[in-house]
């Protein structure tokens, strides 16, 4: 560290981030010299909650991972375990899972709109984006009872029907937007202010993007031409045309023109949907204990692609879900982007991985420093450290564990 | 006597201009808002903003120099409300003005500014100090135009006084017409002083939290924010005074409505640059200033001193 | 074509615009039909098959016998999260959500709320 470089605590409590985790930045001036990157403030121990509640049960709790990508965790979730108990979902389930999913998308990237409007400065950006918002959230309200945290899915299908009043709402809805995105498209793209905010900020070339495993727009705006929707179809994604969007701007513009361009592709897909709506049942009983086995699921949330691990031993409960969000696999290309930065881009850059802190803190690794010669601490470590840095100050757990009849160690 | 400690403390003084400077945040607050299709703050937010403010508990910082902390803003008010005696407001003459009141109120103009730095650089926290050196920077940047649009319209009135620059141009009022360019770069310029979008870098909420303002609470925030409107009352006058200097020959009451008019068109034209731009980053605003700004109002300087060249023949 | 100000014609119009802001809680608004809201039960239709109580994500319910095929639920609002899967579970439709989402108190207690056959609509716990 020179004479004049200096730290800049962003995080964990901040304006520019929306959820907390830590960024260290060492300065040089308004120049980023360096990042230290820490997470897990967000961990709240769902997989292990997983493998105390029966399968119904985690449905409802792997929706609440997050907030915006809710639809995404959950049917990411039961597809994996209808794979396990060989469940032939009907169609008319599938189509309905995925007009919800494409809905959401587009919540969510108009979402992303007014954060990274906020996080430049424009703040009328993020009024009129998240005035549009209120129809998508009215839509979804009304298919499927709640603006968020929509409780869809069920193991075997979906939990409602759509009626045939709905539908031109829905198309209705889709129209209105339409148009107004093509008005932002217009305003992204010859707005001074917004291009001179957004270009050349946070570069990350086509080779770095593939080393470091970027996925979902981030990687699209690349040159990476990966969509897990295209790439390996699961739900209706096999029966649609739709086109994958990638750019060659490698910036932050980059991954907005792709965002962009993904909100018009969903309408066209919404669309298509309910023109080729099929009839039938919309859920097949499901058995309460699920045969053992393990499936591996994948779904393209709207920030990247989202993979779920389910593993089931015969009973009602699974025995080992695993989780892994697509922020996870971004937020490692954040230091590598912010390098030779400036401090007034980190909010936007930050933003334009289209962070999701909550998805991202599955499991905490704690290093040993408490007994040397370890790297990584086991349990029986942990809690033993414990015990003895309370007894340290003289509060001594003996006495409790004598009463719940804990063996000491 | 008695007239005077009035004028200076009631009408048009202290509590004349606190009052006209919750007016012009409301205005500006309640028009950014229509603009964005939503509904805005009731008129008695500023008011109750600041009573809110003033009751809270100071904390000072430990690190924090708190002698200096203590006294910036009561600087940042004073002289800002110093500033507003030499501006001619209703009438051709101002309520103290003497030869070379123009300089004094600009170098006034660029005290609270200072005022600001030396706030955030003395709190010793990261935050502030980043703010408080964008203030510097900043500054080097719009100080120049705006001084030059100001400038130039003294040179062709051949006068250092406010009051009679105001005179002059109500004489020949067609000659104002030809100070329009300098209009729009003061206008430019006063965005950078005051510190709104694109130009509100020390103050950028996403980056630095609050800029200076980090680590201010209670009472020395409520005089900040108290600094902050007069200013942009004091500038909009300043800006009506040099570039709209018309009516100012009527009686009390049609002059002072017309007065309120002028200052509040001014903030609002203000609150619509706000709403259609994004904040720029602190070199991209020095770039755009030396590039674009500046040479205007160098320009607008030529002009003039060439129209004077011909008046005087 | 790049130009600054592109968003000013819109901003402008806006003026003349009603403002999209519901200025709520002095206008109601008005939840969609099969909205998930604050749940109903109907004591007569229940049979007391606790299916409900075990598919509770969150152990909301409570089904307790207070006779002779007479049951009473006691829901804790607090814990429910509307999620409806009680409603989904029971075989004779005894629960139901409403399209009620008011539902703030001053204390926990008296967010437990009881539905036997005296209150059809919920009243407080007792305790």
């Amino acid at each position: 560290m020179g004479r004049y470089d200096f730290k800049v605590p962003v995080g964990p409590q901040h304006p520019a981030l929306k959820e907390p985790e830590s960024f260290l930045l060492t300065m040089h001036g308004e120049k980023i010299a360096g990042m230290t990157v820490r997470l897990g403030y967000n961990h709240r121990g769902i997989e292990k909650a997983c493998e105390a509640q029966t399968y119904i049960r985690d449905v409802y709790l792997i929706e609440r991972v997050c907030g915006i990508c809710s639809h995404s965790h959950a049917t990411c979730f039961v597809q994996a375990v209808e794979e396990i108990a060989a469940l032939e979902v009907p169609k008319r389930a599938i189509y309905i899972r995925t007009l919800i999913a494409e809905l959401e998308r587009i919540h969510s990237h108009l979402l992303w709109l007014g954060v990274a409007g906020h996080e430049i400065g424009f703040d009328t950006l993020l009024m009129y984006t998240w005035r549009d918002r209120e129809v998508v959230m009215d839509v979804l309200a009304m298919l499927t009872g709640n603006r968020v945290n929509y409780g869809m899915n069920t193991i075997g299908g979906v939990r409602r029907d759509i009626t045939a009043e709905q539908i031109p709402q829905v198309l209705k809805a889709v129209d209105t937007l339409e148009e107004r995105t093509k008005y932002y498209i217009q305003v992204a793209t010859e707005e001074t202010t917004i291009i001179k905010r957004l270009s050349g900020v946070g570069m990350l070339s086509y080779d770095d993007a593939v080393k470091l495993g970027a996925v979902g727009p981030t990687a699209r705006a690349s040159g990476v031409d990966r969509d897990t929707r295209r790439d390996d179809p699961y739900a209706a994604y096999g029966e649609l045309t739709f086109k994958v969007i990638t750019d060659k701007h490698c910036d932050v513009y980059g991954r907005t023109v792709v965002r962009l361009g993904e909100l018009m592709e969903s309408y066209k897909m919404i669309r298509q949907l309910l023109a080729n709506l099929p009839d039938g049942p919309v859920t097949v009983k499901a058995p309460r204990k699920i045969p053992a086995g393990e499936a591996f699921s994948r779904y393209e949330a709207p920030r990247g692609e989202d993979v779920h691990y389910v593993k089931a031993n015969g009973t009602d409960k699974p025995e080992r879900v695993k989780v892994r969000a697509p922020t996870l696999a971004n937020v490692q290309v954040v230091a590598h982007m912010l390098k030779d930065g400036y401090l007034a881009d980190m909010p936007i850059v930050v933003a334009a991985i289209d962070p999701c802190f909550s998805c991202t803190d599955r499991m905490v690794s704690v290093e040993d420093d408490y007994h040397s010669g370890k790297n990584i601490m086991t349990w029986p470590a942990l809690r033993s450290a414990g015990i003895d840095w309370y007894r340290k100050r003289g509060i001594d757990f003996s006495d409790l564990n004598r009463r719940l009849r804990v063996p000491e160690n | 006597m008695a007239n005077v400690f009035f004028n200076l403390l009631i009408f048009p003084g202290f509590l004349f201009v606190v009052v006209l400077g919750m007016a012009a945040e409301y205005v500006d607050r309640k028009f950014c808002a229509k603009l964005q299709n939503r509904v805005g703050p009731p008129w008695y937010q500023p008011f109750a903003d600041l009573v809110k403010l003033v009751a809270k508990e100071n904390i000072i910082p430990e690190e924090a120099d708190a002698g200096i902390f203590k006294l910036m803003p009561i600087i940042a008010v004073t002289s800002i409300i110093t500033a507003f005696f030499y501006i001619p407001l209703w009438q051709m003459k101002a309520l103290f003005s003497f030869y070379g009141d123009l300089i004094v109120v600009i170098y006034l103009l660029t005290i609270p500014t200072l005022a600001i730095f030396l706030g955030g650089w003395y709190s010793r926290s990261v935050f502030s100090r980043i703010g408080a050196t964008r203030a510097m920077t900043q500054f080097f940047a719009y100080e120049i135009p705006l001084f030059l649009s100001i400038l130039a319209p003294a040179m062709l009135a051949d006068s250092w006084s406010l009051s009679e620059i105001t005179v002059f141009y109500s004489k020949h009022l067609w000659l104002s017409l030809l100070n329009s360019a300098g209009f729009a770069i003061a206008l430019v310029a006063l965005l950078g002083k005051l510190e709104k979008v694109p130009f509100d870098i020390p103050e950028a909420e996403t980056e630095i939290v609050a800029g200076t303002f980090t680590e201010y609470s209670g009472r020395l925030l409520a005089f900040f924010r108290i600094a902050i409107d007069i200013e942009l009352v004091v500038g909009s006058s300043l800006l009506a005074a040099v570039f709209l200097p018309f009516g100012l020959n009527l009686s009390f009451m049609p002059g002072f409505v017309l007065y309120l008019v002028k200052v509040l068109f001014i903030v609002a034209l203000l609150s619509l640059l706000r709403t259609i731009f994004a904040r720029l980053r602190i070199d991209q605003m020095i770039n755009f200033c030396w590039k674009y700004v500046a040479p205007v109002a160098f320009f607008q300087l030529i002009v003039d001193l060439v129209v004077k060249g011909i008046i005087k023949q | 074509m790049i130009k600054p100000g592109k968003m000013m014609i819109q901003v402008l119009q806006s003026l003349f615009k009603k403002p999209a802001t519901t200025l709520y809680p002095f206008v109601k608004t008005e939840m969609p039909d099969k909205f998930r809201g604050k749940l109903k039960y109907y004591p007569e239709r229940c049979i007391g098959c606790m299916l409900c109580v075990k598919d509770c994500p969150s152990d909301a319910i409570v089904i307790k016998k207070i006779g002779e095929k007479k049951f009473q639920a006691e829901i804790n609002l607090a814990r429910c999260i509307s999620c409806g899967q009680c409603v989904d579970s029971c075989p004779k439709k005894a629960l139901e959500s409403t399209k009620e989402f008011e539902l703030a108190k001053l204390s926990r207690e008296q967010l437990k709320v009881v539905f036997s056959e005296e209150s059809c609509s919920g009243s407080e716990a007792k305790t």
